[in-house]
C-alpha cells in the first residue's frame, strides 16, 4: 500500500462534521446504486450510523440521458444515532445534465454539487431540457446554480486517462467513472478504502482488465481529491456512539429473508416459500432460494395465486409456509388468504408495499395497502397484521409474524414497503438464542371423547376433532398428514364448531365468525405494553400531542419529534408493530393526549382504524409522493398541532423548514 | 443447471409408507362418516365407489393419502373419504397439491377436479402442474357442464349447446382435455368412463403407479343438467351396444388400434387407425389395409405427436366417438423429487447445527463491533 492510502488526508485541512447527506445521481446505466452501496459499506465499517434511500426508475434502462432514466442513491451518515435518509442532500454528485436537473430542487442553498462535465454535451443538455449549459453561466446573472458550491470535474476524461494502461475501449474505460466518483467522495469524507478494493477484487476476479480499471479509477478519484487544489477541505464524520454489539449494514428485504430462515430454525420447521416475482419483493425470493441448506424450499409459481396455493399446501403438510409479494399480488391472493383463515392454517403473507393503485409506481414506496390487509377479503376474514419499522427491523418483524401464525394457526400479514425493502441501516445482529421460541405443537393423538368411549369405553379421547380449540388462545390443533388416526378434512366451507364437519347451521356460523374474530383479538394478550417515547413525563403529564405511526414512517416521525423537542417543545411518539389486533393499552394511551397526529404515506388508513376503534379525533398527515416523509416538513405539522393544543405560537426555526442562511456551517460539530 | 445425480424413485407411491405385512384395508376403511350428497344417479357415486374400492389395493397407510379438491360437485369428494383432505377454492387444487407434494415425499397426493374447475378458472394451474410433472394424480371429472351453479355451459361443452347462459347456443370452441394435457407435455394422460368400473380401476392403478403428474379424464354423466352426454359411447338411452363399439376407440399399449364390430376370430374391430397424411391419424376399414399398416399403440413414445393425433379423433360436438385408455405414459424427472434433492444435497454440504449456521449467516459480510 502506498503512503497516500491512509484514509485521513496528509495535505489538506480536515474539518469535523456531525452528519452528511450525499446523493449520487446518474443515468440508470451509470452504476449509481453500486456506487452508493459501496460508499454505504465503507461508512458502515467505519462505524457511522447511517440510513440509505435508493431511488430508481421502474424501467431497467430508460432512454439514456433523460430525466425518467435518472437513478439515485442517497446516504445519510452521522456520528450519532439518526433515523432517516435525510430530507435534503448536502452533496449532489450529478453524472449528467438530467441527474442535475432532476435533483437540483431538493438541494438546500450552500450545498455542494459535483458534476461530470464530460456529459454536459449539447445532446445531453437537450435531453434534459436545458436550453444552455448551466456550467457555462457560473457566476453570471442567469446562473441557476448560484448559491451552490459547484465543482465541475471531467470525471469521464480523467477516468479514461487513468485506466489507459488496461487497453479498454473508450466506452468500457468510461464505465469506470462511477468508481472515480466513489474514490473522490471516499477521500472527501475519509472513508476506508479497503472494503471497496476487496469488493472489486471479488466482483471482477475473472476479468483482470476490468478489475484493474475499476481499482485504478477508484484510486485516481481518491488522489484527485488529495492532490488537486479543487478540493481544499477533507471532512471527517466520526464513528457514532452506538449501543454495544456487532453490527452489519442490511437492507429490509435481506433482513426479512433472514428473519424467515431464523423463524424456521426456531420452530424447527422447514420453510416453504411459494412466490411469483414482483417488484419490490423479488429479492426475498432470490435470497431464500440460496438457503436450501436450512431446509428452505422456494417455489417460483406460475402466478400469484399458485404461489399462495402452494404455500397453503405446504402449511397443511406441516411446514412454515410463506408467500411474498407486493400490493397487486395481494389483490390476487385474497381468496386463498380467506381459505387459510377458514382452514386456520399458519401462513405468513408478506406485502412489500409500493405505490398503487393497479400497477402504480412499482419502484416507489407507499403505505396504502393497510386497509387491503385489514379488509381485502370476502366475508368476516380477520387477519393479524405485523409491520416492520426500519430495514433491520424486518428481521424481528418476520420472526414475530411467524410466531403469531404458528401459535394461533392463522395467516398473518407482514407489511413492509419499497423504502424498507431497498433502504439500509446498521443492524445490531441479534443472538440467535435470544430469539423467541416457536412451538408448532403438532397434534399427535385423539383430542375428543366420543359418545361410544364415554358410555361403553374407558372415557379416553378416541376421536380427532380438528376444530376443538385451545381454551386460552382459541387456536385449533394442527394435525399433519402422516399422523395415524387423525385423518380429517378441512376446506373453505363453514365448519361445525369442534368437529369441523361442514355446517350450514345459522347459529353455528354466527358462533364461528365470532370465534375467528376473537382468536385474532386474543393475540393482544401476549403482547408487551407499548413503548411511549415521551421525555416530558408519563403519558398525559407533559406533552399534549401524540404522534402515532406504523411501518417505515418510524424514521421520519422520530426525526421530526427530535426536531420539535430540540426547538423546545413537548411531543410524544408511539409506533405500532401490531395493527391487528391493536395492543391492549393503545386506547388508554390515546386518551391521555389532547391531539393525535397520524403521519402516513397514504390518504389516512391507520387514522381511519384508530378513529373507528377508539372514537379518537386522530388527524392525518398524508403524503403519497412515492418517497419517505420529510422530517422537517412533518416537524412543522407537529408544531402547528402543538400550537393548537397549547394555545400559543410555535416557531421551530432552524429545526423546521427555516434553514439558517449558511447551511453548511451549522452542520459542523 | 447443476445436475444432481440422485436415483429418482420410479413408482408414484415409492416413498409412501405401506401397511405392515399381512394387514389389509377395505373400502369401508376409506369411507368417512359423512353422508354423500350428490344428486341421485350422478356419475360421481360410481367414481367414489371405484376409488374407495381401489385405494386398499395400494396397500398404503391411510394417513399418508391426501385428497385435494377445488370447487364443483365432484370437489366434495374428499369429505367422503376417510383420508386427509382439503376442499379448497375454485381452480386452485393443483397449486395446493403442488405445495403439499413438494413438501412431503411420504404422501400419496390426489387432486379431484372438474371440467369447469380444472379447465376454466384453474386452467393455468393445471397446465403448469403437468409441465412441472409434480408427483400427483389428477382425476378430472368431465361432465361437459357446470353442475353446482346449475347448468351453464362449460369449457368442454359442445358448440351450439343451449344452456341458461347460452339461450341461442354456445359459441365457445371447447377444449379437449387430453389434447390440452398432451400439449402441456404431461407424462401420464388417460381417459376413462364413470360407468366402466373395470377400466376406471385399471386406469387408476396405472395413474397411481406413475411417478409424476397423472391426468385422468373421467367422462361423468350429470343426470340433471347434461343427461345422456355420453350415451353414445356407453350404448345407453337412444343408443345400443353396437353404437358404443363404434364410438369407443380402445387404446391398449402394444396392441393394434381397432374398434367397431368385433371379429370373433381375431378379436379385431372392423375399423382401424392408420397413419394418414401430414401426421394425422385416419380411420379405415380393417379389411382394406395390411395388418402391419394398423397403428400399434405406443403410450411410452417419448414424442407425444402420435398420442396428440389420436386425441384429435374425439368428437368436439356430441360425443359419437372417443379414444379411451392411456394415451401417454413416459418417465421424466418430477419437480418435487428434484426440489427435495436440491435441498438434500445442499444440506449434506454443510455441517453444524441450524442455530450455529444461522448465527454464521447473519454475522456474515462486513461487520463491526462496538464494545
Amino acid at each position: 500500500m502506498l503512503r497516500e492510502w491512509t484514509d485521513v488526508s496528509q495535505t489538506k485541512q480536515v474539518k469535523q462534521l456531525d452528519r452528511v447527506i450525499i446523493r449520487f445521481a446518474g443515468d440508470s446505466g451509470d452504476g449509481m446504486q453500486l456506487t452508493g452501496d459501496r460508499f454505504t459499506q465503507g461508512s458502515a465499517v467505519f462505524g457511522n450510523d447511517l440510513v440509505t434511500l435508493p431511488n430508481f426508475p421502474a424501467e431497467i434502462r430508460a432512454p439514456q440521458g433523460t430525466i425518467p432514466g435518472v437513478s439515485s442513491f442517497q446516504i445519510h451518515f452521522a456520528d450519532h444515532d439518526i433515523l432517516t435518509a435525510g430530507d435534503r442532500p448536502d452533496v449532489l454528485v450529478a453524472m449528467n445534465p438530467a441527474a442535475l436537473k432532476a435533483n437540483l430542487g431538493d438541494l438546500p442553498k450552500g450545498a455542494t454539487i459535483i458534476v461530470d462535465t464530460a456529459d454536459f454535451t449539447k445532446r445531453n443538455l437537450d435531453k434534459a431540457g436545458y436550453e444552455s449549459n448551466p456550467l457555462d453561466k457560473l457566476g453570471e446573472v442567469d446562473d441557476i446554480l448560484s448559491g451552490f458550491q459547484v465543482q465541475p470535474v471531467d470525471l469521464t476524461g480523467i477516468t479514461v486517462e487513468a485506466v489507459k494502461e488496461f487497453g479498454l475501449s473508450r466506452k468500457d474505460a468510461s464505465r469506470a467513472k462511477n468508481m472515480f466518483a466513489l474514490g473522490l467522495l471516499s477521500w472527501m469524507y475519509g472513508r476506508p478504502t479497503e472494503p471497496t478494493i476487496a469488493f472489486l477484487e471479488k466482483k471482477f476476479a475473472k476479468v483482470p482488465a476490468i478489475l484493474g480499471a475499476n481499482i485504478a479509477a477508484f484510486k485516481a478519484g481518491w488522489n484527485y481529491g488529495e492532490t488537486t487544489e479543487t478540493f481544499v477541505v477533507q471532512y471527517e464524520v466520526k464513528p457514532a456512539k452506538m449501543r454495544p454489539g456487532t453490527y452489519r449494514n442490511i437492507t429490509g428485504n435481506l433482513a426479512l429473508a433472514y428473519g424467515l430462515v431464523a423463524a424456521g430454525v426456531r420452530a424447527d420447521l422447514p420453510v416453504f416459500l411459494g412466490s411469483y416475482p414482483i417488484t419490490p419483493a423479488s429479492d426475498i425470493l432470490h435470497e431464500l432460494a440460496r438457503h436450501k441448506s436450512f431446509g428452505v424450499t422456494t417455489f417460483q409459481a406460475e402466478d400469484e395465486i399458485a404461489g399462495i396455493g402452494a404455500a397453503v399446501g405446504a402449511a397443511f403438510a406441516g411446514q412454515l409456509a410463506v408467500t411474498t409479494t407486493s400490493g397487486p399480488g395481494i389483490a390476487l391472493k385474497g381468496e386463498a388468504i380467506g381459505l387459510a383463515v377458514m382452514t386456520e392454517l399458519p401462513l405468513v403473507v408478506v406485502n412489500v408495499q409500493r405505490g398503487g393503485p393497479s400497477t402504480g409506481l412499482p419502484t416507489k414506496t407507499e403505505q396504502s395497502d393497510l386497509l387491503q390487509a385489514m379488509y381485502g377479503r370476502n366475508g368476516e376474514a380477520p387477519v393479524p397484521i405485523v409491520a416492520a419499522q426500519s430495514p433491520g427491523d424486518c428481521f424481528a418483524a418476520a420472526v414475530e409474524a411467524a410466531r403469531i401464525a404458528i401459535t394461533y394457526r392463522t395467516p398473518v400479514f407482514l407489511l413492509t414497503d419499497g423504502y424498507l425493502a431497498n433502504g439500509s441501516e446498521p443492524w445490531a445482529i441479534p443472538d440467535v438464542a435470544d430469539l423467541p421460541d416457536i412451538d408448532p405443537d403438532f397434534a399427535t393423538g385423539p383430542n375428543h371423547v366420543s359418545a361410544k368411549s364415554q358410555n361403553d369405553g374407558d372415557g379416553a379421547p378416541d376421536e380427532y376433532w380438528p376444530y376443538l380449540r385451545d381454551p386460552e388462545t382459541l387456536a385449533r390443533p394442527w394435525a399433519i398428514p402422516g399422523t395415524p388416526g387423525l385423518e380429517h378434512r378441512i376446506g373453505g366451507l363453514e365448519k361445525g364448531d369442534g368437529h369441523g364437519n361442514i355446517s350450514y347451521d345459522p347459529a353455528n356460523h354466527d358462533k364461528m365468525v365470532r370465534i375467528r374474530a376473537e382468536k385474532v383479538q386474543r393475540i393482544a394478550d401476549g403482547l408487551d405494553p407499548l413503548r411511549v417515547d415521551d421525555p416530558s413525563g408519563p403519558p398525559g403529564d407533559g406533552a399534549k400531542v401524540l404522534v402515532i405511526g406504523w411501518g417505515s414512517t418510524y424514521g421520519p416521525i422520530g426525526a421530526a419529534c427530535r426536531r420539535v423537542r430540540r426547538a423546545g417543545y413537548d411531543v410524544a411518539q408511539v409506533h405500532l408493530r401490531h395493527i391487528n389486533p391493536f395492543p391492549k393499552d393503545l386506547g388508554d394511551i390515546l386518551s391521555r393526549y389532547d391531539k393525535v397526529l397520524v403521519p402516513e404515506m397514504n390518504l389516512g388508513q391507520l387514522s381511519r382504524l384508530l378513529r373507528a376503534e377508539y372514537l379518537v379525533d386522530a388527524q392525518g398527515y398524508n403524503h403519497v409522493y412515492g418517497l419517505p416523509l420529510k422530517a422537517a416538513e412533518l416537524a412543522e405539522a407537529i408544531g402547528r398541532l402543538i400550537g393548537d393544543a397549547e394555545g400559543r405560537e410555535v416557531e421551530l426555526g432552524e429545526h423546521g423548514l427555516n434553514l439558517p442562511a449558511d447551511h453548511e456551517n451549522t452542520e459542523e460539530a | 443447471m447443476t445436475a444432481i445425480d440422485l436415483p429418482m424413485p420410479q413408482l408414484g407411491t415409492a416413498l409412501v409408507p405401506t401397511l405392515p405385512e399381512g394387514e389389509k384395508q377395505t373400502a369401508k376403511d376409506f369411507s368417512s362418516d359423512q353422508e354423500v350428497r350428490w344428486c341421485p344417479g350422478c356419475g360421481d357415486y360410481a367414481v367414489l365407489k371405484a376409488v374407495q374400492s381401489f385405494l386398499p389395493d395400494l396397500g398404503l397407510k391411510r394417513e399418508n393419502i391426501v385428497f385435494i379438491s377445488g370447487i364443483g360437485c365432484s370437489s366434495r369428494f374428499p369429505y367422503y373419504l376417510d383420508t386427509y383432505g382439503m376442499h379448497s377454492i375454485h381452480g386452485r387444487a393443483p397449486s395446493i397439491a403442488t405445495g403439499l407434494a413438494t413438501a412431503r415425499e411420504d404422501l400419496s397426493v390426489w387432486v379431484v377436479t372438474g371440467d369447469g374447475d380444472a379447465l376454466s378458472i384453474g386452467g393455468n394451474h393445471l397446465i403448469h402442474a403437468l409441465r412441472r410433472n409434480v408427483n400427483m394424480t389428477i382425476l378430472l371429472f368431465n361432465n361437459r357442464i357446470y353442475g353446482l351453479t346449475k347448468g351453464q355451459y362449460s369449457p368442454t361443452s359442445e358448440v351450439g349447446k343451449v344452456t341458461k347462459t347460452t339461450p341461442l347456443g354456445s359459441i365457445d370452441a371447447p377444449f379437449n382435455p387430453v389434447s390440452l394435457a398432451l400439449g402441456a407435455e404431461a407424462t401420464f394422460v388417460a381417459r376413462t368412463i364413470d360407468s366402466d368400473r373395470k377400466h376406471l380401476t385399471a386406469v387408476l392403478a396405472a395413474a397411481a403407479a406413475h411417478r409424476g403428474t397423472s391426468l385422468v379424464e373421467i367422462y361423468q354423466n350429470c343426470p340433471i343438467f347434461n343427461d345422456g352426454a355420453f350415451d353414445a359411447i356407453k350404448g345407453m338411452g337412444d343408443y345400443d351396444r353396437a353404437t358404443a363399439e363404434h364410438a369407443v376407440i380402445p387404446l391398449v399399449h402394444g396392441q393394434p388400434i381397432t374398434f367397431g364390430s368385433r371379429d370373433e376370430a381375431t378379436g379385431q374391430g372392423d375399423k382401424a387407425l392408420v397413419r394418414g397424411a401430414n401426421g394425422s391419424i385416419e380411420i379405415v376399414d380393417t379389411a382394406a389395409v395390411a395388418a402391419d399398416a394398423i397403428l400399434v399403440h405406443d403410450a411410452a413414445n417419448p414424442d407425444p405427436s402420435t398420442a396428440f393425433a389420436i386425441s384429435r379423433l374425439t368428437d368436439a360436438g356430441y360425443l359419437n366417438r372417443s379414444p379411451i385408455g392411456i394415451f401417454r405414459q413416459v418417465d421424466r424427472p418430477t419437480y418435487d423429487d428434484q426440489a427435495r434433492a436440491q435441498v438434500a444435497v445442499s444440506k449434506e454440504k454443510v455441517s453444524g447445527t441450524n442455530e450455529e449456521r444461522l448465527t454464521a449467516l447473519i454475522n456474515a459480510g462486513d461487520t463491526w463491533t462496538i464494545d
